[in-house]
C-alpha cells in the first residue's frame, strides 16, 4: 500500500487549485495604484552606431511621463556577468560593459534604445514612433567563424575581438591527445550544430517597479525564478542601491527553463524609473519582445573526435566548439559553454583522455545563456552522436558498445574534474531495453514498411551535474558567487509551519514537494506545513531555482534547519517529561522517552516554546525557528538511458515520433508525480530541439523565427505517450535525503535519442545519411535523403 | 494597436456605407487581421463589423451549388458541409485551430489571400464564383497574387458559390510553426474537367497547376501525375523548405489528394 | 469610447472600452478576471481561451465590443456552484496536468470545449483539437492523459503516474 503522504508519496499538487480556477497571482496580474506603462523602443538593427537621438516631439505627445536614453544610464552601472572565466593561457575572459539602454552603438536586434513611460501603454507606443534617431549602420556580426576572422567587423570596439574566451579543460596536452589519436585503432570525427534555442516560458516576463518616498524602499516586482539574486545584482552591481532598501518579489511564475534565472534590463529600468518618474512603472513583455530580448540557448557548433582500440573501448575523445554569446554577457552565459559542458564531457564512459576546447564568441545576436540542460545537453547530443556515428562505422551493436565502455566503479574520477559519488548504468540501461521493448522493434520496423514508412531505432545515454556547488570549488572555477541555499523553518504556537525557502517554484511544485519532506521528517499532517517563497521580503535569502537544484540544495537546507528545530523540540520536551533529551524519541508528531510510556504531542512542545511557562529559559531560548544554509560537497548525477523510435514518411522527410522511453536514476525521489511530469517535461522541451525549434538568424541578424508564426513550438500532436521510469535509484552519497534532481534530464537526454533514431531509419531505407543537424525538419531530413 | 472607430451594421447597405469612410477596413473574424493591428502594421481609422449581419451568415445547398455567407466560420462550414461537399468541409475543419476555426471567416480568408491559406485552394479549385455586394467574380480572375484580390476598395464578398464536384481532396502539408500550409493541394473532378489548385507553395499566391489537370483529365489517378512536376523556379523559398522541397510536395500532396478522392 | 454589456460566467458585466480594447482586456484589466492570459500576440498560444456563446475562442484576438450581449465563460466560472473543482479541473489535478498554471486556463476551456462537442475523444482527437494551445511544462502527456479521465475513459494503461 503507497502511503499517501510524506517522502515518496504522490499527493495531488496543493498549488493546482489556484491554477485551475484562474486565482493565480501571476505578475502581470498586479496592478500599483497610479502605475504608468513603460514602452521598450528596441532596435531594429543589429548593429549602428546611434549619432542622435530627438526625443523632443515625443515627449510632447499625450500621457508622456518621461522618456530614457542610454545617456540617463551612463551614470549607473552595467549588468554584471556572474562567471568570469580563465583562458587557456590564464588570461581573463573579455567582459564588455552591458548597458541598461544602448548609449553609443546598437549591437542586436531587440536591444533597448529607448524608453517611453506614459499613463497608458498605447501613449507610450505612440510617442516611442515619435522618437527621431539618427542611426550609422555597421556591418552585422552574426556567422561565428566569421566572427573570429582577423578582419571582422567588432561587436565591442574596446575589446580586441570577438573573442570572449578561448578555453582548454580535460587533458591540456596537445602532444599527448595527439599521440591516443595516433595510435588509435579507428577514429569517429564528426561536426555538428547544436541549434540555438527560445526558452518560451508560456508566460511573457513582467517587471514593476515601485518606490516610497514615505520609506526611500523600493519594491520590484518580477518574473524571476531566484529573487534574491536579481537584488543582489540590481543592488551591487547595476543601481547602487542599498541592499535592505530593495525588496524583489517574484509571485506565480508561469515556467522560466533557465530564461528567467537572468538579471534582465527591463527589470533595473522599473526600479530606477519608479523613482525618477515617481509613480510605479510596469512593462509586460509581448511575445514579440520575448524572442529578441529573452536570452537565447544553447548555439554550439562542434567538431568531436572519438579514438578507439582494436577491442572498441573508447581510448580519446577531442572537441573543438564555438559558442555564440550573443552581443553581451547575459548573467551566467560565460558557465555554460564551459564548466557546465566541459566537464560533462566523458558523459557515462571510461574514456581516459578527454580534451575539450571551446572558443566563446561575440556575435550582433541576442546573448545566449542557459537554458534547460544549459551545457550538458550540448555535450551529451556531441557525445552520444559520436558513439552512435562510431557504431555504425564499426559494425557495432549501439547499445552493446555504450555498455562495454560504461563506468562501473564509483566514485570515480574522470578526465574533466568531476568525481561522480554513485550510479549504475548497467541497470538503467537494462531497465530501459524492457520498457523500450527493444525485442520488439524489428516487429513493429517490419510494420511500418508495410505502411511505408522507414522506421528508426535510437538509443542515447546521458549524465549530468546538478546541484551546483561547492561553494568553494566553484569560486576557484570563476563564479562570482556561492552556490548553496537557505532555508529557514518557522514552527508557530500552535504548530503548523512555514518554511522560508531560497529556491523558487515556477511549475516545480515545491509548495507540494517540499512541506512532505518536513511533515515526513516530524511526523505531522502535510496540511500543517507551508512554503513560503518568491519574496525577499519574506525570506531571509535563497540562491533560486535552476540545474535541477531545487531538492538536492535547498531540500538539504530545509533538512538542516528541521534537524535543528528537531533537536530543540526534543529538548523542550526532555524539559516537559523529566527526561534527558538523549533519550527522547520523535514518531509521528510524539515525543517519547525510550523504554517508558511517557509521550507529549508535537503541538504540545511548540505551545511551550511560545508559552515558556513550564521552560528551561536558563539553558535554552524560547520560540521554535531555525535557519540553514547548506552548502553541497559535491555535484549530484542524476543519469539514465533513453530510447527513440521515429517513422519517417520518404516521400515528405516528414518525422513522427513513435515511442519515447526514458529510464532514469535521480536516487531517492520525494513525489513519484512530480518527477515524471518534470521528465516528461524536458521530453517535450528536447524533442521539441530535436525536430522543431531553431531560432535563426539571416547575414544582417534580423531573427528570422521571432514569433510562433516561424518558431515551432512543440504542440501535443508532436509528441507520443512517453514510457518514463525511475525505479533505478542509487541515492546521493552526499546530501541528507540521497536525491539528485530530475528538472533537466528530460531536455538533456532526449536530443541525441531523436537523431539517432532518424538516422538509423534512413540507414534502413537505404539512405546513406550520417549526420542531419536539428532540427530535423521535413525539408531538411528530404534534403539529406535527396541529397 | 492604433486607435479606431468601431462600428457593427446589421446590413450590407450599411456596411458599404461605413466603409465608404477614408481608411475603414472590414472586419471579418479578425484572426489574421487582429494580429496584424497588434503589431501595428495596419493603422484603420474604422472596423467595420461583418460578423452581425444576416444576409452575410447564410448558408445554401441548391442541388450541386454550395452558397456559403461571406460570414461563415471555418466551423460552421466543417459542420454544414460535411455531406453536401466533404472536401471543403474537412479543409475548413483543418484551418488554424478550434478557437480560430470559431471566428474565422471564409469572406476574410479570401479577401485577405494568404499565400499559406487554405481557402484560396478550395476557391479556386472549385471553380468557385466570388460574390460581392457589387458583382461576381470568377475565381481565376479573383486571386492575383500575394495577398492581393481583384475586389476594389470597399467592396464585400457577400457569399461564395461552389459547384460540388464529382470528387475532391485537400492535403495540406503543414509549415511546422505556424500550421499554416507549407504546401496545400485541392484537386476537384468535375464533369467538366478537374481542377488542380496550390497554396503555400508559390511566390505568386495560389495558383492552378494546369498540366497535372490535364493529366488527371485523360486519368484520374495518382499515378497519372508520375513524371510532372512544378517549377522549383517560382516556388517560395524560407526556413522552413526551399523551393525545390515546394516542388516536390506539390507533386507529392497532389497524389495524395487523387488518391484520397478516390 | 462605447459602452459594453455581456454576460460573464452568469452575471451581468459592462464597462466603457476603446473600439481597440480587446476581450482579454476587458475581462482582465476592466473585470479583474485575470484567470485569462495572455501568452502570445499571433493567437497560437491558447492561454486565452474562453467560450463566447458556447464556443471556444481566443479572447486575445476578439474585440471587446464584438462581445456585445454575448454569453462569456471564463476559467472563473469553471467550477461547480460549491466552489470544488469541476471535473475536468479535478482530472487535471489528479493526473498532474499542469505545472506552472500559466497555459492551464486555456487547456481546461478548450477541454470543456472539446467534450462538449466529442464526450468520448481518443488520444489521437484531444491531441489534435489542441493545435491551438500550447504547454511548454509538461510535455502534454498528462494533459491528454487527464482530458481522457476526465471524459470517463479508463487511463490506468497509461504509463507513469
Amino acid at each position: 500500500m503507497p502511503k499517501d503522504q510524506g517522502i515518496g508519496a504522490s499527493p495531488k499538487r496543493r498549488e493546482d487549485v489556484r491554477f485551475l480556477t484562474g486565482a493565480g497571482n501571476y505578475t502581470d496580474d498586479i496592478n500599483v495604484n497610479g502605475q504608468a506603462y513603460v514602452h521598450f523602443l528596441r532596435a531594429d538593427v543589429a548593429h549602428a552606431t546611434i549619432n542622435s537621438i530627438d526625443t523632443s516631439a515625443a515627449a510632447e505627445m499625450p500621457g508622456v511621463v518621461k522618456i530614457f536614453t542610454g545617456a540617463d544610464f551612463a551614470e549607473v552601472g552595467g549588468i554584471p556577468c556572474g562567471w568570469g572565466v580563465t583562458d587557456r593561457h590564464g588570461n581573463p575572459q573579455q567582459e564588455p560593459r552591458h548597458p541598461i539602454i544602448a548609449h553609443d552603438t546598437i549591437r542586436h536586434v531587440g536591444e533597448i534604445v529607448a524608453a517611453v513611460v506614459a499613463d497608458t501603454l498605447e501613449q507610450a507606443r505612440d510617442a516611442a514612433e515619435a522618437i527621431e534617431f539618427s542611426l550609422s549602420d555597421k556591418p552585422a556580426v552574426v556567422d561565428m567563424a566569421a566572427a573570429l576572422a582577423e578582419d571582422a567587423t567588432k561587436v565591442h570596439e574596446d575589446l580586441t575581438s570577438n573573442l570572449c574566451y578561448d578555453w582548454v579543460f580535460g587533458n591540456p596536452d596537445d602532444d599527448a591527445v595527439q599521440a591516443a589519436f595516433d595510435s588509435a585503432a579507428h577514429v569517429t570525427t564528426l561536426e555538428l550544430v547544436n541549434n540555438r534555442l527560445v526558452a518560451n516560458p508560456m508566460e511573457p516576463r513582467v517587471a514593476i517597479g515601485d518606490y516610497s518616498r514615505a520609506t526611500d524602499e523600493y519594491t520590484l516586482h518580477t518574473t524571476s525564478q531566484n529573487p534574491h539574486v536579481i537584488r543582489l545584482l540590481m543592488c551591487a552591481f547595476v543601481l547602487g542601491l542599498p541592499e535592505h532598501k530593495v525588496r524583489v518579489i517574484a509571485p506565480d511564475v508561469g515556467g522560466g527553463f533557465g530564461s528567467k534565472i537572468f538579471h534582465y534590463a527591463e527589470e533595473a529600468f522599473c526600479t530606477f524609473a519608479a523613482k525618477a518618474c515617481g509613480r510605479a512603472v510596469k512593462w509586460t513583455s509581448t511575445r514579440a519582445e520575448a524572442f529578441i530580448s529573452d536570452a537565447h540557448g544553447r548555439d554550439h557548433v562542434t567538431k568531436i573526435e572519438l579514438a578507439l582500440d582494436g577491442d572498441n573501448n573508447f581510448t580519446a575523445l577531442r572537441t573543438n566548439t564555438m559558442a555564440n554569446m550573443g552581443a553581451y554577457l547575459s548573467t551566467f552565459s560565460t558557465s555554460v559553454p564551459s564548466y557546465l559542458h566541459g566537464t560533462l564531457m566523458a558523459g557515462n564512459y571510461k574514456t581516459p583522455i578527454v580534451q575539450v576546447n571551446v572558443k566563446t564568441v561575440f556575435t550582433n545576436t541576442v546573448p545566449v545563456d542557459a537554458y534547460r540542460g544549459a551545457g550538458r545537453p550540448e555535450a551529451t547530443f556531441q557525445l552520444e552522436r559520436v558513439i552512435d556515428k562510431a557504431a555504425r562505422e564499426l559494425g557495432a551493436d549501439p547499445i552493446a558498445l555504450r555498455r562495454q565502455n560504461f563506468i562501473t566503479e564509483f566514485p570515480y574520477e574522470t578526465p574533466v574534474a568531476l568525481t561522480y559519488d554513485t550510479g549504475d548504468y548497467v541497470a538503467t540501461m537494462d531497465k530501459l531495453e524492457q520498457v523500450a521493448d527493444v525485442a520488439g522493434f524489428a516487429a513493429r520496423r517490419a510494420e511500418s514498411e508495410k505502411n511505408g514508412k522507414l522506421r528508426g531505432f535510437g538509443i542515447n545515454c546521458y549524465i549530468e551535474a546538478c546541484g551546483i556547488a561547492p561553494s568553494n570549488i566553484v569560486g576557484m572555477l570563476g563564479a562570482r558567487a556561492g552556490l548553496y541555499d537557505a532555508a529557514t523553518v518557522r514552527v508557530n504556537a500552535t504548530g503548523s509551519i512555514s518554511v522560508m525557502v531560497g529556491a523558487h517554484a515556477h511549475g516545480q511544485g515545491h509548495e507540494t514537494t517540499f512541506p512532505q519532506v518536513v511533515a515526513d521528517m516530524i511526523g505531522i499532517d502535510e496540511s500543517m506545513v507551508d512554503i513560503v517563497h518568491g519574496d525577499t521580503g519574506r525570506v531571509p535569502f535563497g540562491m533560486g531555482t535552476y540545474g535541477s537544484r531545487s531538492i538536492a540544495v535547498c531540500g538539504s537546507a530545509m533538512v538542516r534547519a528541521t534537524e535543528k528545530i528537531i533537536a530543540k523540540a526534543k529538548k523542550i520536551a526532555a524539559h516537559l517529561m523529566e527526561a534527558s533529551d538523549a533519550d527522547i524519541e520523535l514518531k509521528d508528531g510524539q515525543f517519547t522517552v525510550a523504554g517508558t510510556d511517557k509521550s507529549v504531542a508535537w503541538g504540545d512542545v511548540c505551545l511551550t516554546a511560545y508559552v515558556p511557562h513550564n521552560y528551561p529559559l536558563e539553558e535554552l531560548e524560547p520560540g521554535l525557528e531555525e535557519t540553514a544554509f547548506y552548502d553541497p560537497a559535491n555535484f549530484t548525477y542524476p543519469a539514465g538511458a533513453y530510447a527513440c523510435e521515429v517513422e519517417v514518411d520518404p516521400d515528405t522527410g516528414k518525422v513522427s515520433i513513435e515511442r519515447f522511453s526514458a529510464a532514469d536514476d535521480f536516487g531517492n525521489i520525494i513525489n513519484p508525480m512530480i518527477v515524471d511530469g518534470q521528465v516528461h517535461g524536458g521530453l517535450g522541451q528536447g524533442i521539441g530541439q530535436a525536430l522543431l525549434e531553431n531560432a535563426a538568424y539571416d547575414e544582417d541578424g534580423q531573427l528570422l523565427s521571432a514569433s510562433f508564426m516561424d518558431y515551432a513550438m512543440p504542440r501535443a500532436d508532436d509528441v507520443p505517450f512517453y514510457q518514463v521510469d525511475h525505479s533505478c535509484q542509487t541515492p546521493c552519497t552526499h546530501n541528507p535525503l540521497g536525491v539528485k534532481g530530475c528538472g533537466e534530464a528530460g531536455a538533456i537526454g532526449s536530443p541525441p535519442a531523436v537523431v539517432n533514431a532518424v538516422i538509423d531509419a534512413l540507414q534502413s531505407g537505404g539512405k546513406n545519411v550520417t549526420h542531419i543537424d536539428m532540427p530535423l525538419s521535413p525539408a531538411r531530413v528530404w534534403a539529406a535523403m535527396n541529397g | 494597436m492604433y486607435e479606431f472607430e468601431f462600428e457593427k451594421p446589421s446590413t450590407v447597405a450599411e456596411a458599404v456605407a461605413a466603409l465608404a469612410d477614408e481608411d475603414a477596413q472590414a472586419l471579418g473574424g479578425g484572426q489574421t487581421l487582429i494580429p496584424t493591428l497588434k503589431q501595428r502594421l495596419a493603422m484603420p481609422s474604422k472596423l467595420v463589423s461583418l460578423t452581425a449581419i444576416p444576409q452575410l451568415k447564410e448558408l445554401s445547398d441548391n442541388g450541386g451549388m454550395l452558397t456559403i455567407g461571406g460570414a461563415v466560420t471555418h466551423a460552421e462550414v466543417a459542420e454544414a458541409a460535411a455531406a453536401s461537399y466533404p472536401a471543403l468541409a474537412d479543409l475548413a475543419g483543418h484551418i488554424g485551430d478550434p478557437a480560430v476555426r470559431n471566428r474565422g471567416t471564409i469572406g476574410g480568408s479570401l479577401a485577405n489571400n494568404d499565400p499559406a491559406a487554405c481557402y484560396p485552394a478550395a476557391a479556386l479549385g472549385s471553380g468557385a464564383t466570388i460574390v460581392t455586394n457589387t458583382r461576381e467574380i470568377p475565381s481565376d480572375e479573383y486571386f492575383q497574387g500575394l495577398f492581393d484580390t481583384a475586389l476594389n476598395e470597399g467592396e464585400i464578398i457577400t457569399a461564395v458559390r461552389f459547384p460540388v464536384p464529382e470528387k475532391a481532396n485537400y492535403q495540406k502539408f503543414l509549415q511546422p510553426a505556424s500550421r499554416f500550409a507549407l504546401v496545400g493541394v485541392f484537386v476537384a473532378k468535375y464533369a467538366a474537367g478537374v481542377r488542380v489548385a496550390v497554396t503555400g507553395a508559390s511566390e505568386e499566391g495560389v495558383f492552378r497547376w494546369r498540366e497535372a489537370e490535364a493529366a488527371l483529365d485523360a486519368s484520374f489517378a495518382p499515378d497519372a501525375l508520375d513524371g510532372l512536376s512544378v517549377d522549383a523556379g517560382g516556388m517560395i523559398g524560407d526556413l522552413h523548405g526551399s523551393k525545390e522541397y515546394r516542388a516536390h510536395l506539390v507533386g507529392v500532396m497532389a497524389k495524395r489528394a487523387v488518391a484520397a478522392a478516390g | 469610447m462605447a459602452k459594453v454589456s455581456m454576460t460573464v460566467n452568469g452575471k451581468a458585466a459592462s464597462g466603457d472600452v476603446e473600439g481597440r480594447t480587446l476581450l482579454s482586456s476587458f475581462l482582465r484589466d476592466s473585470l479583474g478576471l485575470t484567470g485569462t492570459h495572455v501568452g502570445c500576440d499571433t493567437s497560437q498560444c491558447g492561454a486565452c481561451v474562453v467560450h463566447v456563446d458556447g464556443k471556444a475562442v481566443k479572447a486575445c484576438t476578439m474585440l471587446a465590443l464584438e462581445a456585445e450581449g454575448a454569453e462569456v465563460a471564463t476559467i472563473e466560472g469553471q467550477a461547480n456552484a460549491d466552489g470544488s473543482l469541476n471535473n475536468i479541473q479535478q482530472a487535471f489535478q489528479d493526473h498532474h496536468g499542469l505545472q506552472c498554471g500559466f497555459c492551464t486556463p486555456g487547456m481546461v476551456m478548450s477541454a470543456a470545449a472539446l467534450l462538449k462537442d466529442n464526450p468520448k475523444p481518443t488520444e489521437a482527437e484531444i491531441r489534435d483539437y489542441l493545435e491551438g494551445n500550447l504547454c511548454r511544462c509538461t510535455g502534454y502527456h498528462n494533459i491528454v492523459k487527464a482530458i481522457m479521465a476526465a471524459s470517463g475513459q479508463d487511463v490506468s494503461s497509461i504509463a507513469a503516474e
